[in-house]
Protein backbone atom coordinates (compact mmCIF):
# COMPACT_ATOMS: atom_id res chain seq x y z
CA UNK A 1 0.00 0.00 0.00
CA UNK A 2 2.85 2.45 1.14
CA UNK A 3 4.29 1.78 -2.02
CA UNK A 4 1.38 2.03 -4.51
CA UNK A 5 0.86 5.53 -2.97
CA UNK A 6 4.73 6.63 -3.12
CA UNK A 7 3.99 5.59 -7.07
CA UNK A 8 0.79 7.86 -7.48
CA UNK A 9 2.88 10.51 -5.84
CA UNK A 10 5.70 10.21 -8.37
CA UNK A 11 3.90 9.12 -11.23
CA UNK A 12 2.59 12.94 -12.32
CA UNK A 13 5.86 14.18 -12.24
CA UNK A 14 7.08 12.60 -15.49
CA UNK A 15 5.00 9.48 -16.82
CA UNK A 16 1.66 11.36 -16.86
CA UNK A 17 2.45 14.80 -16.13
CA UNK A 18 -0.63 17.14 -15.90
CA UNK A 19 0.83 19.52 -18.37
CA UNK A 20 3.47 17.96 -21.12
CA UNK A 21 0.68 14.47 -21.19
CA UNK A 22 -2.66 15.59 -19.94
CA UNK A 23 -2.66 19.20 -21.91
CA UNK A 24 -4.45 20.65 -18.31
CA UNK A 25 -3.39 24.14 -16.22
CA UNK A 26 -1.21 25.10 -18.99
CA UNK A 27 -2.70 29.13 -18.99
CA UNK A 28 -1.15 29.86 -15.91
CA UNK A 29 1.92 27.56 -16.41
CA UNK A 30 2.90 30.30 -19.32
CA UNK A 31 2.03 33.60 -17.64
CA UNK A 32 3.89 33.44 -14.51
CA UNK A 33 7.07 31.74 -15.49
CA UNK A 34 9.49 34.94 -16.31
CA UNK A 35 10.64 34.69 -13.20
CA UNK A 36 11.91 31.91 -10.85
CA UNK A 37 10.72 33.54 -7.90
CA UNK A 38 7.09 34.35 -8.78
CA UNK A 39 6.97 30.57 -10.47
CA UNK A 40 7.80 28.78 -7.31
CA UNK A 41 4.72 30.52 -5.54
CA UNK A 42 2.33 29.63 -8.07
CA UNK A 43 3.96 25.97 -7.83
CA UNK A 44 3.40 25.84 -3.98
CA UNK A 45 0.03 27.44 -4.23
CA UNK A 46 -1.67 25.22 -7.07
CA UNK A 47 0.18 22.33 -5.08
CA UNK A 48 -1.84 23.19 -2.13
CA UNK A 49 -5.05 23.83 -3.98
CA UNK A 50 -5.34 20.61 -5.99
CA UNK A 51 -4.23 18.29 -2.30
CA UNK A 52 -6.74 19.97 -0.23
CA UNK A 53 -9.55 20.46 -2.93
CA UNK A 54 -8.69 16.81 -3.82
CA UNK A 55 -8.72 15.74 -0.15
CA UNK A 56 -12.16 17.74 1.21
CA UNK A 57 -14.10 16.55 -1.91
CA UNK A 58 -12.90 13.11 -1.83
CA UNK A 59 -14.48 13.34 1.71
CA UNK A 60 -18.02 14.60 0.70
CA UNK A 61 -18.16 12.23 -2.19
CA UNK A 62 -20.94 9.97 -0.84
CA UNK A 63 -23.00 13.65 -0.26
CA UNK A 64 -22.67 15.58 -3.27
CA UNK A 65 -25.29 14.85 -5.71
CA UNK A 66 -24.44 13.59 -8.93
CA UNK A 67 -26.10 16.82 -10.72
CA UNK A 68 -25.17 19.49 -8.95
CA UNK A 69 -20.95 18.52 -8.25
CA UNK A 70 -19.75 20.51 -10.49
CA UNK A 71 -20.46 23.99 -8.74
CA UNK A 72 -19.86 21.94 -5.62
CA UNK A 73 -16.41 21.27 -6.39
CA UNK A 74 -15.94 24.64 -7.82
CA UNK A 75 -17.16 26.44 -4.49
CA UNK A 76 -14.51 24.07 -2.25
CA UNK A 77 -11.91 24.95 -4.67
CA UNK A 78 -13.14 28.73 -4.87
CA UNK A 79 -13.01 28.90 -0.89
CA UNK A 80 -9.56 27.49 -1.21
CA UNK A 81 -7.99 30.12 -3.61
CA UNK A 82 -9.74 32.83 -1.37
CA UNK A 83 -7.82 31.57 1.16
CA UNK A 84 -4.21 31.19 -0.86
CA UNK A 85 -5.04 34.90 -2.19
CA UNK A 86 -5.49 36.56 1.39
CA UNK A 87 -2.53 34.47 2.88
CA UNK A 88 -0.28 36.02 -0.55
CA UNK A 89 -1.52 39.38 0.15
CA UNK A 90 -1.10 39.66 3.72
CA UNK A 91 2.50 37.95 3.97
CA UNK A 92 4.00 38.27 0.22
CA UNK A 93 2.00 41.54 -1.01
CA UNK A 94 4.98 42.17 -3.68
CA UNK A 95 4.65 38.92 -5.13
CA UNK A 96 0.90 38.72 -5.26
CA UNK A 97 0.91 41.80 -7.11
CA UNK A 98 3.31 40.20 -9.47
CA UNK A 99 0.78 37.37 -10.08
CA UNK A 100 -1.92 39.84 -10.10
CA UNK A 101 -5.39 37.99 -11.79
CA UNK A 102 -3.36 34.43 -11.90
CA UNK A 103 -3.95 33.38 -8.23
CA UNK A 104 -7.50 33.65 -8.90
CA UNK A 105 -7.28 31.89 -12.40
CA UNK A 106 -6.58 29.15 -9.97
CA UNK A 107 -9.94 28.57 -9.72
CA UNK A 108 -10.38 27.27 -13.37
CA UNK A 109 -6.86 25.97 -13.54
CA UNK A 110 -8.25 22.82 -15.21
CA UNK A 111 -5.60 20.32 -13.29
CA UNK A 112 -7.80 20.78 -10.02
CA UNK A 113 -10.59 20.43 -11.50
CA UNK A 114 -10.03 17.63 -13.17
CA UNK A 115 -8.39 15.49 -10.28
CA UNK A 116 -11.21 16.09 -8.82
CA UNK A 117 -13.47 15.49 -11.04
CA UNK A 118 -11.65 12.11 -12.29
CA UNK A 119 -9.71 11.06 -9.15
CA UNK A 120 -11.32 12.11 -5.73
CA UNK A 121 -14.67 11.29 -6.64
CA UNK A 122 -13.95 7.92 -6.64
CA UNK A 123 -11.27 7.48 -4.28
CA UNK A 124 -10.96 7.64 -0.08
CA UNK A 125 -9.27 10.98 1.06
CA UNK A 126 -5.73 9.88 1.79
CA UNK A 127 -5.25 8.79 -1.51
CA UNK A 128 -6.85 11.92 -3.26
CA UNK A 129 -4.64 13.81 -1.07
CA UNK A 130 -1.52 12.45 -2.38
CA UNK A 131 -3.25 11.98 -5.85
CA UNK A 132 -3.81 16.44 -5.59
CA UNK A 133 -0.46 16.99 -4.70
CA UNK A 134 1.38 14.21 -6.83
CA UNK A 135 0.20 16.15 -9.88
CA UNK A 136 0.42 19.81 -8.00
CA UNK A 137 4.28 18.75 -7.84
CA UNK A 138 3.75 17.48 -11.50
CA UNK A 139 2.73 21.24 -12.61
CA UNK A 140 5.46 22.89 -10.16
CA UNK A 141 7.87 20.46 -12.09
CA UNK A 142 7.30 22.39 -15.46
CA UNK A 143 6.74 25.39 -13.93
CA UNK A 144 10.05 25.92 -12.44
CA UNK A 145 11.69 24.31 -15.33
CA UNK A 146 10.34 26.85 -17.53
CA UNK A 147 11.17 29.59 -14.83
CA UNK A 148 15.08 28.73 -14.79
CA UNK A 149 15.63 28.55 -18.61
CA UNK A 150 13.62 32.05 -18.73
CA UNK A 151 14.83 33.94 -15.57
CA UNK A 152 18.56 32.66 -15.96
CA UNK A 153 18.92 33.37 -20.25
CA UNK A 154 16.45 36.21 -19.86
CA UNK A 155 17.95 38.27 -17.59
CA UNK A 156 20.85 36.21 -16.11
CA UNK A 157 19.77 35.62 -12.34
CA UNK A 158 17.77 33.00 -10.14
CA UNK A 159 15.37 33.84 -7.56
CA UNK A 160 16.82 37.48 -8.35
CA UNK A 161 20.61 36.81 -7.72
CA UNK A 162 22.76 37.28 -10.34
CA UNK A 163 24.45 34.45 -12.10
CA UNK A 164 25.76 35.51 -15.24
CA UNK A 165 26.58 39.06 -15.30
CA UNK A 166 25.21 40.64 -17.89
CA UNK A 167 26.94 43.32 -20.40
CA UNK A 168 24.77 46.35 -18.92
CA UNK A 169 26.47 46.06 -15.60
CA UNK A 170 29.99 45.26 -16.73
CA UNK A 171 29.95 41.23 -17.25
CA UNK A 172 29.84 39.36 -20.22
CA UNK A 173 27.00 37.88 -20.91
CA UNK A 174 24.27 39.24 -23.37
CA UNK A 175 20.57 38.45 -21.99
CA UNK A 176 18.40 36.96 -24.57
CA UNK A 177 15.21 39.70 -24.02
CA UNK A 178 13.38 37.89 -26.39
CA UNK A 179 12.77 35.18 -23.29
CA UNK A 180 10.98 37.71 -21.21
CA UNK A 181 8.25 38.09 -23.22
CA UNK A 182 5.25 36.14 -23.87
CA UNK A 183 5.34 33.99 -26.77
CA UNK A 184 9.08 32.16 -25.69
CA UNK A 185 7.22 30.40 -23.16
CA UNK A 186 5.52 28.39 -25.87
CA UNK A 187 8.86 27.70 -27.32
CA UNK A 188 9.59 26.07 -24.28
CA UNK A 189 6.81 24.58 -23.68
CA UNK A 190 6.67 23.10 -27.38
CA UNK A 191 10.72 22.27 -26.50
CA UNK A 192 10.34 20.76 -22.78
CA UNK A 193 7.36 18.42 -24.48
CA UNK A 194 9.72 17.25 -27.52
CA UNK A 195 12.33 16.43 -24.94
CA UNK A 196 9.78 14.14 -22.43
CA UNK A 197 8.30 12.81 -25.05
CA UNK A 198 11.80 11.71 -26.94
CA UNK A 199 12.71 10.04 -23.47
CA UNK A 200 9.49 8.68 -23.34
CA UNK A 201 8.35 7.49 -26.79
CA UNK A 202 4.91 5.96 -25.24
CA UNK A 203 3.57 9.46 -25.04
CA UNK A 204 4.29 10.54 -28.69
CA UNK A 205 0.75 11.42 -30.71
CA UNK A 206 -0.09 9.20 -33.54
CA UNK A 207 0.12 11.14 -37.03
CA UNK A 208 -3.32 11.45 -38.82
CA UNK A 209 -1.50 11.81 -42.21
CA UNK A 210 1.67 9.46 -43.16
CA UNK A 211 3.88 10.37 -45.39
CA UNK A 212 4.07 8.14 -48.61
CA UNK A 213 7.37 6.69 -48.94
CA UNK A 214 8.43 6.15 -53.06
CA UNK A 215 10.77 3.26 -53.60
CA UNK A 216 13.08 4.10 -56.33
CA UNK A 217 13.41 2.50 -59.38
CA UNK B 1 -15.60 57.30 -26.94
CA UNK B 2 -12.08 57.57 -28.23
CA UNK B 3 -11.08 56.10 -25.20
CA UNK B 4 -13.64 53.24 -25.10
CA UNK B 5 -12.18 52.64 -29.21
CA UNK B 6 -8.47 52.67 -27.91
CA UNK B 7 -9.49 50.37 -25.28
CA UNK B 8 -11.39 47.79 -27.93
CA UNK B 9 -8.35 47.86 -30.71
CA UNK B 10 -6.10 47.70 -27.15
CA UNK B 11 -8.10 44.44 -25.95
CA UNK B 12 -8.35 42.71 -29.58
CA UNK B 13 -5.15 43.14 -30.40
CA UNK B 14 -2.58 43.75 -28.40
CA UNK B 15 -3.26 42.22 -24.86
CA UNK B 16 -5.14 39.52 -26.67
CA UNK B 17 -6.28 37.32 -24.10
CA UNK B 18 -5.32 34.33 -25.54
CA UNK B 19 -1.60 34.97 -26.90
CA UNK B 20 -0.15 37.38 -24.41
CA UNK B 21 -2.13 36.27 -21.30
CA UNK B 22 -2.14 32.75 -22.37
CA UNK B 23 -5.84 32.73 -20.71
CA UNK B 24 -7.94 29.91 -21.91
CA UNK B 25 -4.84 27.80 -23.57
CA UNK B 26 -6.55 24.53 -22.31
CA UNK B 27 -9.57 24.94 -24.68
CA UNK B 28 -7.49 27.03 -27.15
CA UNK B 29 -4.93 24.14 -27.77
CA UNK B 30 -7.53 21.23 -27.41
CA UNK B 31 -10.74 22.84 -29.40
CA UNK B 32 -8.19 24.14 -32.80
CA UNK B 33 -8.15 21.02 -34.45
CA UNK B 34 -11.16 22.14 -36.73
CA UNK B 35 -12.23 25.25 -38.21
CA UNK B 36 -15.82 25.22 -37.85
CA UNK B 37 -15.69 24.35 -34.25
CA UNK B 38 -12.76 26.76 -33.87
CA UNK B 39 -15.45 29.26 -34.89
CA UNK B 40 -18.21 27.68 -32.63
CA UNK B 41 -16.37 27.86 -29.59
CA UNK B 42 -15.00 30.81 -30.02
CA UNK B 43 -18.41 32.77 -31.10
CA UNK B 44 -19.95 31.29 -27.84
CA UNK B 45 -16.75 33.07 -25.58
CA UNK B 46 -17.88 36.68 -27.04
CA UNK B 47 -21.13 35.85 -26.26
CA UNK B 48 -20.63 34.75 -22.76
CA UNK B 49 -17.88 37.40 -22.11
CA UNK B 50 -20.45 40.03 -23.32
CA UNK B 51 -22.71 39.27 -20.94
CA UNK B 52 -20.50 37.90 -17.86
CA UNK B 53 -17.94 41.15 -17.89
CA UNK B 54 -20.57 43.77 -17.27
CA UNK B 55 -22.68 41.21 -14.78
CA UNK B 56 -19.36 41.07 -12.72
CA UNK B 57 -19.16 45.05 -12.89
CA UNK B 58 -22.86 45.33 -11.31
CA UNK B 59 -22.02 42.97 -8.76
CA UNK B 60 -19.14 44.12 -7.95
CA UNK B 61 -20.01 47.82 -7.65
CA UNK B 62 -23.35 47.19 -6.04
CA UNK B 63 -22.70 44.33 -3.99
CA UNK B 64 -19.36 43.68 -2.95
CA UNK B 65 -17.57 47.34 -3.07
CA UNK B 66 -16.95 48.83 0.30
CA UNK B 67 -19.80 50.79 1.60
CA UNK B 68 -22.04 49.12 -1.24
CA UNK B 69 -24.40 48.67 1.85
CA UNK B 70 -24.24 52.17 2.80
CA UNK B 71 -28.05 52.38 1.93
CA UNK B 72 -29.15 49.60 4.30
CA UNK B 73 -27.07 51.35 7.16
CA UNK B 74 -24.00 48.94 7.00
CA UNK B 75 -21.18 51.82 5.78
CA UNK B 76 -18.24 50.27 6.94
CA UNK B 77 -19.16 46.36 5.17
CA UNK B 78 -16.06 45.49 2.43
CA UNK B 79 -17.28 42.32 1.29
CA UNK B 80 -14.26 41.92 -1.32
CA UNK B 81 -12.90 39.32 -0.94
CA UNK B 82 -15.69 37.28 -1.29
CA UNK B 83 -14.89 38.29 -5.07
CA UNK B 84 -13.35 35.39 -6.35
CA UNK B 85 -16.16 33.24 -5.24
CA UNK B 86 -19.14 35.27 -6.51
CA UNK B 87 -17.80 36.24 -10.02
CA UNK B 88 -17.39 32.51 -10.58
CA UNK B 89 -20.77 31.80 -9.35
CA UNK B 90 -22.14 34.26 -11.75
CA UNK B 91 -20.46 32.94 -14.64
CA UNK B 92 -21.64 29.82 -14.23
CA UNK B 93 -25.16 30.58 -13.43
CA UNK B 94 -25.09 32.91 -16.55
CA UNK B 95 -23.71 30.34 -18.69
CA UNK B 96 -26.59 28.06 -17.68
CA UNK B 97 -29.07 30.27 -18.17
CA UNK B 98 -27.63 31.01 -21.51
CA UNK B 99 -27.91 27.13 -22.03
CA UNK B 100 -31.74 27.36 -21.29
CA UNK B 101 -32.47 30.53 -23.20
CA UNK B 102 -30.91 29.36 -25.81
CA UNK B 103 -32.14 25.84 -25.74
CA UNK B 104 -36.27 27.52 -25.56
CA UNK B 105 -36.20 30.14 -28.17
CA UNK B 106 -32.96 29.31 -30.41
CA UNK B 107 -32.59 25.54 -30.88
CA UNK B 108 -30.57 25.83 -34.12
CA UNK B 109 -28.18 27.87 -32.45
CA UNK B 110 -28.08 25.75 -29.16
CA UNK B 111 -27.42 22.85 -31.23
CA UNK B 112 -23.98 24.53 -33.16
CA UNK B 113 -22.92 26.18 -29.12
CA UNK B 114 -24.35 23.37 -27.23
CA UNK B 115 -21.54 21.54 -26.60
CA UNK B 116 -19.17 24.31 -25.47
CA UNK B 117 -21.06 25.78 -23.06
CA UNK B 118 -20.64 23.66 -20.31
CA UNK B 119 -16.60 24.02 -21.27
CA UNK B 120 -16.73 27.70 -21.09
CA UNK B 121 -17.44 28.01 -17.75
CA UNK B 122 -13.99 26.70 -16.49
CA UNK B 123 -13.04 28.43 -19.71
CA UNK B 124 -9.53 31.01 -17.38
CA UNK B 125 -10.76 33.47 -20.37
CA UNK B 126 -13.99 33.95 -18.97
CA UNK B 127 -12.94 34.46 -15.27
CA UNK B 128 -9.16 36.34 -16.09
CA UNK B 129 -11.72 38.92 -18.30
CA UNK B 130 -13.75 39.22 -15.30
CA UNK B 131 -10.85 39.78 -12.73
CA UNK B 132 -8.95 42.40 -15.35
CA UNK B 133 -11.91 44.76 -15.46
CA UNK B 134 -11.82 43.99 -11.69
CA UNK B 135 -8.54 45.01 -11.54
CA UNK B 136 -7.92 47.85 -13.59
CA UNK B 137 -11.35 49.80 -12.32
CA UNK B 138 -13.21 49.84 -15.36
CA UNK B 139 -16.39 51.66 -15.35
CA UNK B 140 -19.93 49.93 -16.48
CA UNK B 141 -19.43 51.09 -20.45
CA UNK B 142 -15.66 50.52 -20.28
CA UNK B 143 -16.58 46.95 -18.97
CA UNK B 144 -19.25 46.27 -21.83
CA UNK B 145 -16.63 47.34 -24.53
CA UNK B 146 -13.91 45.07 -22.63
CA UNK B 147 -15.96 42.15 -22.60
CA UNK B 148 -16.57 42.18 -26.53
CA UNK B 149 -13.48 43.16 -27.52
CA UNK B 150 -11.62 40.67 -25.57
CA UNK B 151 -13.88 37.83 -26.57
CA UNK B 152 -13.69 39.01 -30.21
CA UNK B 153 -9.78 39.03 -29.71
CA UNK B 154 -10.16 35.27 -28.17
CA UNK B 155 -12.32 34.31 -31.04
CA UNK B 156 -9.86 35.24 -33.62
CA UNK B 157 -6.81 33.81 -32.02
CA UNK B 158 -8.51 30.09 -32.05
CA UNK B 159 -9.76 30.87 -35.93
CA UNK B 160 -6.56 31.53 -37.22
CA UNK B 161 -4.61 28.76 -34.78
CA UNK B 162 -7.69 26.22 -36.12
CA UNK B 163 -6.06 27.19 -39.70
CA UNK B 164 -2.65 26.98 -39.15
CA UNK B 165 -3.58 23.60 -37.54
CA UNK B 166 -5.45 22.49 -40.34
CA UNK B 167 -2.59 22.77 -42.83
CA UNK B 168 -0.22 21.43 -40.24
CA UNK B 169 -1.50 17.97 -40.21
CA UNK B 170 -0.06 17.32 -43.51
CA UNK B 171 3.36 18.57 -42.60
CA UNK B 172 6.19 15.85 -41.73
CA UNK B 173 7.09 16.50 -38.14
CA UNK B 174 9.83 14.70 -35.86
CA UNK B 175 8.12 11.77 -33.21
CA UNK B 176 8.50 13.90 -30.02
CA UNK B 177 7.19 17.13 -31.62
CA UNK B 178 4.02 15.75 -33.41
CA UNK B 179 0.18 16.81 -31.90
CA UNK B 180 1.21 19.24 -29.16
CA UNK B 181 4.27 20.03 -29.58
CA UNK B 182 4.56 21.78 -32.45
CA UNK B 183 1.21 23.50 -31.58
CA UNK B 184 2.81 24.77 -28.80
CA UNK B 185 5.78 26.09 -31.14
CA UNK B 186 3.19 27.75 -33.65
CA UNK B 187 1.02 29.22 -31.14
CA UNK B 188 4.28 31.20 -29.87
CA UNK B 189 4.88 32.12 -33.58
CA UNK B 190 1.34 33.69 -33.68
CA UNK B 191 2.13 35.42 -30.43
CA UNK B 192 5.16 36.65 -32.09
CA UNK B 193 2.81 38.24 -35.02
CA UNK B 194 0.33 39.54 -32.40
CA UNK B 195 3.49 41.47 -30.40
CA UNK B 196 3.67 43.83 -33.66
CA UNK B 197 0.40 45.05 -33.14
CA UNK B 198 1.70 47.08 -29.91
CA UNK B 199 3.37 49.74 -31.84
CA UNK B 200 -0.17 50.38 -32.72
CA UNK B 201 -1.74 53.69 -31.17
CA UNK B 202 -5.02 55.43 -31.56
Amino acid sequence: MAHKRAEMLVDPLVDNNPITLQVLGICSALAVTSSLQVAFVMAIAVTFVTGFSSLFISMIRSQIPGSIRIIVQMVVIASLVILVDQLLKAFAFEISKTLSVFVGLIITNCIVMGRAEAFAMKNPPIDSFIDGVGNGLGYGLILMLVGVIRELFGSGSLFGITILETVNNGGWYVPNGMLLLPPSAFFIIGLIIWAFRSWKPGQVEEREYKIQTVEAH
Amino acid sequence: MEGLLSLAVKAIFVENLALSFFLGMCTFIAVSKKISTAIGLGISVMVVQSITVPANNLILNYLLAPGAFAWAGFPEVDLTFLGLISYIGVIAALVQILEMVLDKYFPPLYNALGVFLPLITVNCAILGGSLFMVERGYDFTESVTYGVSSGFGWALAITAMAGVREKLKYSDIPDGLQGLGITFISAGLMAMAFMSFSGVKL
